[in-house]
């Protein structure tokens, strides 16, 4: 299996209600080309920041007193990029966060270069850092263990580690402009 | 109670009505820092880096949140893709209240290169930024940059450099 079929399984099992930041190249195409959904902000240009995106989101969702969930979806690549921002997350400790990290070991928007979490292991390092809800689902030969029903009603932040194979799939581009993008996400909140 | 170069940036952060603030520390900004700290109506997030301090602002602007980030001039090095490629693509608004170190009176070489570098890196993002000299105009200035950064959706920035943090204000008291 690789990041499209998890991604579809996460779009599927996952209510409509929740806000979803995907990470930059195909993981948002891909996203978009499954189910488009006004809650969703496809986060292009800015390698790294879709967890960071979405912890903001997230701590402004809970000084509003708004309960709804935020669903990262970001890539191994991206979170190595911007390692720091997993302390953050830790620190900062947002109940309605959840961040699903698709790993498949690979710069897959550039070529499907390896990356380094061929070398680590991602959920090892998110345990270190102290998050007490870490899952880890080896997904390369199935995605039937994926389902996003099972975090969303538990307290965050959460870290899943989904193992994929590298490759992407025919995505289309994007064709909303980023302040489209931007605009209609805000009125769902 | 005489207010100081610091106390008048933090008023005007109340005027502006921001509520959400990121930061990394520089020695200017440590009694700013406490205030904040110690106000209840401003989320503060320590972050890392300045880059994800950004991305945090960005998503907390969409959840409905008045954003700026603290930091040294350092830090708008940090930054710059995320400025250009997240901040200024998408028109999020955004006050960076900046500790502009390396000018006069520094005492770190370290500093002194992206000190140089600047305004013109600002200038190069087609960031509109204004350096702000006497404490006594913070206050507004502070007001004004958040109401002209969410008009026109754009990031600002203000740069408070060395010897600001020195001056004295002779107006305001509360």
């Amino acid at each position: 299996m690789k990041r499209f079929d998890v991604i579809k399984k996460i779009v599927e099992t996952l209510d409509d209600e929740s806000f979803i930041v995907s990470n930059i190249g195909f993981p948002s195409r891909e996203l978009f080309g499954i189910k488009d959904r006004k809650t969703t902000f496809y986060m292009s240009g800015s390698m790294g920041m879709a967890t960071p995106i979405g912890l903001g989101l997230s701590l402004a969702l809970e000084e509003n007193d708004d309960d709804r969930k935020v669903v990262v979806i970001d890539g191994d690549g991206s979170l190595l990029m911007n390692f720091g921002e997993l302390v953050t997350v830790y620190a900062q400790n947002p109940r309605n966060l959840i961040i699903a990290l698709i790993d498949n070991e690979a710069y897959g928007s550039t070529g499907s270069q390896e990356t380094y979490s061929s070398k680590i292991n991602l959920s090892d390092i998110a345990n270190s850092i102290g998050f007490k809800e870490v899952f880890f689902v080896d997904a390369r030969k199935s995605v039937e263990d994926i389902d996003m029903s099972n975090y969303v009603d538990r307290n965050g932040p959460i870290f899943v580690h989904i193992k994929v194979n590298p490759g992407n799939s025919d995505a289309p581009i994007i064709d909303l402009s980023p302040s489209k993008i931007k605009n209609r996400f805000m009125k769902q909140i | 109670m005489v207010l100081d170069s610091t106390d008048v940036i933090y008023e005007g952060i109340k005027d502006a009505g921001i509520n959400f603030i990121v930061s990394v520390p520089c020695a200017n900004l440590k009694k700013l820092l406490n205030l904040i700290d110690e106000d209840d109506e401003i989320k503060h997030v320590p972050v890392t880096r300045e880059e994800e301090g950004f991305g945090i602002c960005a998503g907390a602007y969409m959840g409905g949140m008045k954003p700026a980030i603290l930091m040294q001039n350092s830090g708008l090095g940090n930054s710059v893709n995320v400025l250009a490629s997240l901040m200024k693509l998408y028109k999020f608004p955004i006050i960076m209240i900046i500790s502009h170190r390396g000018t006069f009176g520094e005492g770190v070489y370290g500093q002194i290169p992206m000190s140089k570098a600047t305004t013109k890196v600002l200038d190069s993002l087609d960031i509109s930024y204004y350096k702000v000299e006497n404490p006594d105009e913070s206050r507004e200035i502070v007001k004004k940059a958040w109401d002209l950064s969410f008009i026109s959706e754009e990031p600002i920035a203000l740069l408070f450099d060395i010897m600001y943090w020195k001056r004295g204000v002779c107006c305001e008291e509360i």
